[in-house]
């Protein structure tokens, strides 16, 4: 019963108000929608864990891309052993996640340590480090603890088909049975994460701002009221 | 040809007196709010001196505006690939402490402090962090060469003469440079923005960030050469001088302008040919810049120009403005008001007539009659200052057009007191410097007796619209930051209260709002 409530409800519900909540910030509040950068603020110590968290993220985010929505018959259908495939996730995971993990470790002591940078975070922003926090090193003990001086665990045949379940409408909370504690509860902190990040300052990487590649250097535009805002503008006197 | 029109400014500098008026009201309406309270949109900088933020006009450091790299412009602080692999930190990124760390008094302490045998004090705290602190820098901190000899020897036009400059009050020149954003035809702040968040409005040229579509990148701040670009630490968002659009849309001038106790502000339209304004910013002689742009504006009295304006869709009026523009005369028809740092390559529009005031002085100083126009031409070469400096800013360092300006309105300072004098004038004076008897007298009267509707010549954005527009700029005056009106100037989504209903949030019910 925790089980179906746990790996087939809560997965769903997280969706939900992930979807829902990016659609009804975006439409409602998309003043709020920045980065709220504090590099104002403090300079040198951003300029090295924020590189670091976010490139170590970007690999990490790659290598959840690969592990989990590749099946294994597709690698193996490739000509990749899985011992090789193995060693190439583990030590890919140990050093990306160890990078973020460092930069996320410089940037919460900056954040702590500058009294101006302190004095801008606010309860979302500690709620979203807690996750976040959680998540990434819960994931990095499953990877270096579990599948790395534990033996070894082959998430390929349990956690990533459940995943791919889930995506595809057909969930199976049995296969999360007997799952190693570490990747069960580095899944629940992720679930976590998901749901915060529509109220969140995460909110940023949704706007990874490529288009800038294929754009013209100066941007005009008409002095049209429509786009000008997303509120409808407001009339001249019935505010007060 | 592809015509547009842009509202643009001049500033005459003889008449600065340093008031910081401009600087001030300019506060009040768009920066009286928390996480700006460090930014100037107008501030007011002793020059010769470090400016605000410190040192920004060396972009050897702050690599802002656009460089030139085989024949191509691109922003000076690399291409769109670089600004994206650098996003996730800013390289060139001003802090705090280079514009100042902004501050306000512990007041309370005056009327709550235990009673004792000490006065108490209103010590000044961080507006920051609200910690005890101390005043190391601020908007002015050169006022009047305040510091002079130890601050003003670090400004980078001075650097670049190189050569021994005085700056006791005594032996120096100085001049005050109120600045705004130049609303430049070729932005570099625009092009930094990833987001697209920034742009030029195609109908009258000013610059605007959106504040619905910025992500807070930050790259635009560094972008711009001359800092214009603030980053409001509370909201996460960009923020610059507006140019009072409001204002000018129903045709009045901005906030600095109107309130300027020296009235040297003027305001009018100006057409360009947005075709040209790539090659003009690509020309390879930096001291070729000035003259670049002034080949880009076009001649709203040509029929030609005129007729390409109408079928451009720039109304009538607009054009009828451009005619009357007060900033085309000084512009393009005196000569006398020239671009500041051209050399950025931004094609900057707000542009200065250099003030000739300095050479006034110093000349009256070793006792000779000080409005001569053969005395002050022959200081005007002599004194390599300010001529030097003055090129410095506003030419790349050229020193004819420098020179013609200064000429010019030493002419008309003599020619104007003969008149006023009624004694014979030298009906030669006027032709000496390429101008008639009555293209000086118009310039008088444009510089000199200024009348507000010389000044300011602003076609409005649409009549019918002017009620809208009014409540854009006039919001209640509580909205402030701290203020009953506001949540601290963004909203907390996970810790508000029930019983708060932050506008803006929610969709608004039809019947309801
Ligand atoms: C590719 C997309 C992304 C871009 C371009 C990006 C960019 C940025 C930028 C510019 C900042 C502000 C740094 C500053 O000046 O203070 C920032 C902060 C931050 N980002 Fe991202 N980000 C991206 C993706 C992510 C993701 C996926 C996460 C986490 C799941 C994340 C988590 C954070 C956090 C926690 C901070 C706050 C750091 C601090 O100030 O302590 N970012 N990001
Ligand atoms: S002066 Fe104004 S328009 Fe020009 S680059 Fe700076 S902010 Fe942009
Ligand atoms: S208000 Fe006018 S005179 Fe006073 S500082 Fe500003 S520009 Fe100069």
């Amino acid at each position: 019963m925790t089980g179906v409530l746990l790996w087939a409800v809560l997965p769903y519900l997280t969706i939900a108000v992930f979807a829902l909540g990016l659609t009804w910030r975006f439409r409602h509040d998309r003043f709020g929608w920045t980065t709220r950068s504090s590099q104002l603020h403090e300079s040198r110590l951003l300029r090295i864990g924020s590189p670091l968290f976010h490139f170590g993220l970007l690999f990490v985010i790659g290598g959840h891309v690969a592990g989990l929505l590749v099946p294994a018959s597709v690698t193996r259908w490739l000509g990749v052993p899985d011992e090789l495939y193995h060693l190439l996730s583990l030590t890919a995971g140990t050093v990306t996640g160890a990078a973020t993990i460092a930069g996320l470790g410089v940037l919460l002591y900056r954040r702590l340590r500058t009294p101006a940078v302190r004095r801008a975070t606010t309860s979302d922003d500690r709620v979203t480090y807690l996750a976040l926090g959680g998540t990434l090193l819960l994931g990095m003990s499953a990877t270096v603890l579990t599948n790395g001086l534990g033996g070894g665990y082959d998430y390929r045949a349990t956690i990533s088909p459940w995943f791919r379940g889930i995506l595809f409408l057909q969930p199976d909370p049995s296969l999360m049975d007997g799952v190693p504690l570490p990747y069960r509860l580095h899944a629940l902190f992720a679930m976590a994460l998901f749901m915060l990040w529509p109220f969140s300052r995460l909110v940023h990487a949704f706007s990874a701002p490529v288009r800038y590649l294929a754009r013209p250097y100066v941007v005009y535009r008409s002095r049209d009221d429509r786009r000008l805002a997303a509120r409808a503008p407001r009339r001249g006197w019935d505010d007060a | 040809m592809r015509v547009m029109a842009q509202l643009a400014m001049v500033m005459n500098l003889d008449k600065c007196i340093g008031c910081h008026t401009c600087s001030v009201t300019c506060k009040q309406t768009w920066t009286n709010r928390g996480g700006v309270e460090y930014a100037w949109f107008n501030n007011v900088e002793t020059k010769p001196g470090q400016g605000y933020p410190r040192r920004y006009e060396d972009q050897d450091e702050w690599k802002g505006g656009w460089a030139l790299k085989r024949g191509r412009l691109k922003p000076a602080a690399g291409g769109r690939l670089k600004k994206l692999l650098n996003i996730f930190a800013n390289p060139d990124l001003p802090e705090l402490d280079d514009y100042y760390q902004p501050w306000t008094y512990d007041y309370r302490n005056l009327t709550e402090a235990p009673l004792g045998d000490d006065v108490p004090t209103a010590r000044p705290v961080s507006a920051v962090t609200g910690a005890p602190t101390e005043v190391r820098y601020g908007p002015n901190w050169e006022d009047s060469l305040g510091g002079g000899p130890e601050h003003a020897a670090g400004d980078p036009v001075v650097r670049k003469l190189g050569r021994e400059v005085k700056f006791s009050y005594e032996q120096s020149f100085m001049f005050y440079l109120p600045r705004i954003c130049e609303h430049c035809l070729n932005p570099s702040c625009v092009a930094s923005c990833p987001s697209g968040a920034m742009y030029k409005r195609s109908e009258d040229g000013i610059v605007l960030v959106d504040q619905d579509q910025c992500r807070g990148w930050r790259m635009c701040v560094s972008g711009c050469p001359y800092k214009k670009v603030y980053f409001n630490h509370k909201t996460g968002k960009a923020e610059k001088c507006t140019f009072c659009y409001p204002r000018l849309e129903v045709g009045e001038p901005t906030v600095c302008a109107e309130t300027c106790v020296g009235r040297l502000r003027y305001i009018g339209v100006m057409l360009y040919d947005a075709d040209r304004v790539t090659a003009a910013a690509s020309t390879p002689d930096e001291q070729g810049l000035y003259e670049a742009q002034l080949g880009v504006f076009l001649d709203p009295h040509d029929p030609e120009v005129a007729a390409a304006a109408e079928r451009a869709g720039i109304p009538h009026d607009w054009i009828t403005a451009a005619r009357r523009s007060p900033v085309y005369e000084l512009i393009m028809r005196h000569r006398v008001a020239l671009p500041l740092h051209p050399e950025y390559r931004t094609m900057p529009m707000v542009w200065y007539v250099p003030p000739l005031s300095p050479v006034v002085d110093a000349l009256s100083g070793t006792g000779f009659d000080g409005e001569d126009a053969g005395n002050l031409f022959g200081a005007i070469d002599t004194l390599r200052i300010p001529l030097d400096y003055l090129a410095g800013l506003f030419t790349a360092g050229d020193q004819e057009p420098v020179r013609l300006a200064l000429r010019r309105l030493a002419a008309m300072r003599s020619h104007m007191r003969s008149i006023n004098l009624g004694e014979p004038h030298d009906p030669r004076g006027p032709s000496r410097v390429g101008m008639t008897a009555e293209s000086i007298e118009s310039m008088y009267r444009l510089l000199a007796v200024a009348k507000y509707a010389d000044r300011y010549v602003i076609p409005t954005s649409g009549i019918g619209r002017a009620h809208d527009l009014e409540g854009i700029a006039t919001t209640c005056s509580l909205d402030t930051y701290g203020g009953p009106g506001m949540l601290d100037g963004r909203t907390e989504l996970f810790t508000w209260r029930d019983d708060e209903r932050p506008s803006g949030l929610f969709p608004t019910l039809p019947g309801k709002g």
